[in-house]
């Protein structure tokens, strides 16, 4: 037994090593935020919904007299066995969340109505790059939108790179700017001393490999740390809660990261969405499971969080012939965390009769999503506007920063 | 003939699916002649088919998944009555006790009885779906250089359904494989695209047996109507791309078009259950443009004829050619091996093995270094290859796939599992595939020497380090993973 232990500790101290090797030099390069000059030592956390949600049964415009007769048998309504809950005269949200209208009622959370990407095709793929890429067509998936700004931070030695979660990273945070990556899942590790072999044969060998695994082998260890991270996700919506519980861990640590970017699929809802209850719901109430996490897990740093919550496009705004929802174009952007200025619906509201609808199909979009996460990366991480214009969002001067997001 | 090592790895890795261990003389074979060791597998009849006792066809796996489902509800239902003891109780002694024994015997007499008591009994759809991937799995293990088996599974991803969909797509997964993607692996891209698009787990999985004409006797009747999600996926995923100029209204014209496609359900009012029907009265009526061209309303015939003018659209072939190319070759794969391939694929009216044979015969295809990364499907395949392992059961490959993002049959949407290092060799996957190769070196036993698996694997194509690294380990099986990890493994 005491041979066994010992050799345990030896080979813990081994990839210690290995790591503090790679993580030295990919960190020497990480940025310290401006903010950090006011004490404040913010988090900024992007979740992507693929699949396109469906903004009009997330947050339903119940005061718009066309949405009910649009929505049909799943729209939302103000009374009822399930009825959606009262975020101004003119907004509720979708039952599923109760977290979010409680962080809502406290100013924490806020909506953004008829928002969209400037991509106006309906193909997934290309709405999801436009999206993550932040440029203003599809076709550029070399880097995103937060890995540029995060390289644009003042570098320093308060440091911290981008937490990207799941077996692949997603395009949002890829980039020139050093990422780590970290996925909940339940397997023997190697041994420290295979790792560290292997490490040294891809550093002379294979340096792309080297700089992967050096990068996936350091995180884990934090995660684990505290509660059981190894319970397997039994469905969609218990996988969105335990990998939200996995990352607010990791980001509430001193040194963990301060940015990350997650990706959550299935909201492509063609047939069968369900109104208050049914499978959106689901994945709503996954989703607002994993806020909660945030919220919980974050602890004192909730306080300097904005998360802000994104998908590609938006549905069509009538129902389709199987209940459910083809592609679309304005949905809704969702703001959560301690730092936002919240509790109000933000929307120029375009209207549902036929003739406001986008081509006559879809909600109108009437705010440029970039807007609204140029505003957060401004305020909030302290990225300049001529940054933000050039860098960060390519020729996207003519769309403003929103003020005021962040408290 | 000139011995090239290089060019065998090339053939054995990018092409297929590595050398298998033991006495097979792969390594030695494709380095004699590469481009032969590739194409013999072309020139089998029926290469691409699989066949296994007991693999069924879907109708008969649909009547299994009714009867599944039947039994369940019977279940349900009768859980839901009162317990034995009541109605011992208030009805007396009764038959009752006679029957419940008999319920117990048939299910230990399964036989996943032997399983651990922790395990609950696999259902009918799990089995089936564990039948098809062990049958899958056990090809691509055999197959001597693995290029149609890579074929069938390129084509399959390109146009994937989801296992998760529903229990039927699950029970269907192998099946829609084995009948709509390997009789045309190495026929014409129109009938892969036909047999497809008609496949009842297509239909069922991008909601094609939902979508009804709006005008047709059942819309007008039920007040249902269109479904655009097969219609769509079909112009952007399956032939045209994205962007290659279609409309919406393209879009909406072809769902009209296909409204009416769909399966036999349950009660086989349309006809077999679990068969392809052609429903009339879902059909819109009428005449539709697509692309310009006019298709007046022949029925079936009329979603027919514009798959077939569609798979013969220069954008298709410019589409199919440049995923080939990435697949097979590299993430931005060269241009001139993209335009030749288009000009193949044009030229045959879109002859699969003759698009095949031009990728062969093309250089760029055989440029070195190799730079992609091997998919967790390939990683894993290419391991029991060299094992010279032919498993008897799939779990473990399945949940190896599980944990390396590639479940089997099951991408998360449908454009299919990504095709791309920035995918394959992102820092979380490294980590990941450095404990499944640690785990599967863990069970190697004694008789496997590491250096002489190298020699299986790469002969001299292998660098010096990673044959110095092997030989430096502390263990065999420590030796074995680093080799599994090793670029040379991991790269095709």
């Amino acid at each position: 037994m005491e041979c066994c232990e010992s050799r345990t500790s030896l080979s813990i101290t081994r990839r210690a090593l290995l790591l503090g090797g790679a993580s030295f030099a990919a960190w020497a390069y990480l940025p310290k935020f401006a903010r950090a000059a006011d004490g404040r030592d913010p988090r900024f956390v992007t979740i992507i919904l693929r699949g396109a949600l469906d903004g009009l049964a997330t947050v339903a415009p119940v005061g718009d007299p066309d949405y009910a007769d649009l929505h049909g048998s799943i729209a939302l309504t103000r009374d009822g066995a399930r009825p959606a809950i009262e975020l101004d005269a003119f907004f509720a949200l979708h039952p599923a969340m109760p977290q979010f209208a409680r962080m809502y009622k406290d100013k924490h959370a806020a909506v953004v109505h008829a928002v969209a990407t400037p991509y106006r095709e309906r193909s997934h793929f290309d709405g999801q790059d436009v999206l993550e890429s932040g440029f203003a067509g599809p076709g550029r998936v070399q880097s995103g939108w937060l890995n540029r700004a995060l390289g644009a931070l003042p570098r320093g030695e308060r440091v911290m790179s981008g937490l990207g979660v799941g077996a692949t990273t997603p395009l949002v945070l890829r980039g020139a700017a050093p990422t780590v990556s970290w996925a909940p899942v339940n397997l023997p590790q190697a041994a420290d001393d295979t790792a560290m072999r292997l490490y040294e044969l891809y550093r002379h060998r294979d340096p792309a490999l080297a700089t992967a695994l050096s990068q996936g082998l350091q995180l884990d260890k934090i995660a684990a740390r505290g509660d059981d991270m190894r319970a397997r996700p039994k469905n969609g919506a218990g996988a969105m809660q335990l990998t939200a519980r996995g990352v607010a861990k990791l980001m509430a640590e001193d040194d963990g990261p301060r940015i990350a970017a997650l990706a959550f699929d299935g909201w492509d809802t063609h047939a069968n969405e369900g109104g208050p209850v049914g499978r959106l719901a689901q994945l709503l109430s996954g989703l607002d499971a994993a806020l909660g996490e945030f919220e919980s897990g974050l602890g004192a740093h909730w306080r300097d969080t904005v998360i802000v919550i994104a998908t590609e496009f938006g549905r069509t705004a009538r129902i389709n012939g199987t209940q459910g929802t083809d592609h679309g174009t304005g949905t809704v952007a969702l703001l959560a965390g301690g730092a936002v200025n919240g509790g109000r619906v933000i929307a120029d509201w375009p209207g549902l009769k036929a003739a406001n609808l986008y081509q006559a199909r879809d909600l109108a979009p009437t705010t440029d999503l970039r807007a609204i996460l140029k505003g957060a990366l401004h305020d909030h991480l302290g990225v300049s506007e001529r940054v933000l214009a050039s860098a960060v969002f390519p020729d996207s001067a003519m769309v403003k920063p929103a003020q005021g997001l962040v408290v | 003939m000139t011995r090239d090592p290089q060019a065998a790895l090339v053939a054995l890795h990018r092409f297929g699916f590595g050398a298998r261990g033991g006495a097979s003389g792969d390594f030695t074979n494709a380095a004699s002649d590469p481009r032969g060791f590739v194409k013999v597998e072309l020139a089998r009849p029926a290469a691409a088919l699989l066949e296994a006792p007991g693999l069924q066809p879907s109708p008969a796996l649909a009547a299994v998944q009714y009867a599944y489902q039947f039994d369940l509800k019977q279940q349900r239902e009768a859980a839901a009555k009162p317990a034995p003891e009541t109605s011992a109780a208030t009805m007396g002694a009764s038959a009752k006790p006679e029957t419940m024994p008999s319920v117990t015997g048939a299910d230990v007499m399964k036989p996943d009885a032997r399983l651990p008591p922790t395990k609950p009994p696999l259902n009918v759809i799990q089995k089936t779906y564990r039948a098809e991937a062990l049958a899958r799995i056990q090809r691509a293990t055999l197959a001597e250089c693995g290029f149609v088996e890579r074929l069938v599974t390129f084509w399959s991803n390109h146009f994937c359904i989801s296992a998760n969909k529903g229990p039927l797509a699950r029970i269907w997964a192998g099946a829609y494989e084995r009948e709509a993607i390997r009789p045309h692996v190495l026929g014409r891209f129109a009938d892969m695209l036909k047999a497809v698009e008609q496949h009842p787990a297509m239909l069922f999985f991008l909601d094609n047996q939902q979508s009804i004409g709006p005008n047709s006797q059942a819309g007008q009747r039920r007040k249902r109507g269109l479904n655009e999600n097969l219609a769509r996926e079909i112009m952007e995923l399956h032939t045209l791309g994205v962007g290659s100029g279609y409309t919406q209204a393209d879009v909406t014209s072809l769902a009209r078009i296909i409204t009416g496609w769909t399966f036999a359900g349950r009660e086989g009012r349309l006809g077999v259950p679990g068969t392809f029907v052609f429903n009339v009265n879902a059909h819109e009526p009428g005449t539709q443009v697509l692309l310009g061209k006019n298709y007046p309303d022949t029925g079936v015939t009329q979603g027919e004829k514009a798959l077939v003018d569609i798979a013969r659209q220069p954008a298709t072939a410019k589409f199919i050619a440049t995923k080939l190319a990435r697949h097979f070759v590299a993430d931005d794969p060269p241009p001139r091996l993209v335009a030749r391939l288009q000009d193949a694929f044009s030229k045959t009216d879109g002859d699969l093995k003759a698009l095949a044979l031009a990728l062969i015969e093309s250089d760029e295809a055989w440029q070195t270094p190799l730079n992609k990364m091997r998919s967790p499907y390939e990683f894993l395949i290419a391991t029991g290859r060299l094992m010279a392992r032919v498993p008897e059961d799939p779990g473990r490959y399945l949940s190896g796939l599980n944990i390396l993002g590639q479940p089997l049959w099951t991408p998360a949407g449908p454009n299919g599992f990504a095709d791309s290092n920035a995918v394959w060799a992102a820092p979380e996957e490294m980590k990941l595939r450095l404990d499944i190769a640690a785990q599967v070196s863990s069970r190697i036993g004694d008789s496997m020497d590491p250096r002489e698996m190298l020699d299986l694997m790469a002969a001299d194509a292998a660098s010096s380090e990673t044959r110095q690294t092997i030989a430096r380990a502390e263990t065999r099986q420590q030796a074995f993973a680093l080799l599994l990890m090793s670029p040379e493994f991991q790269r095709r």
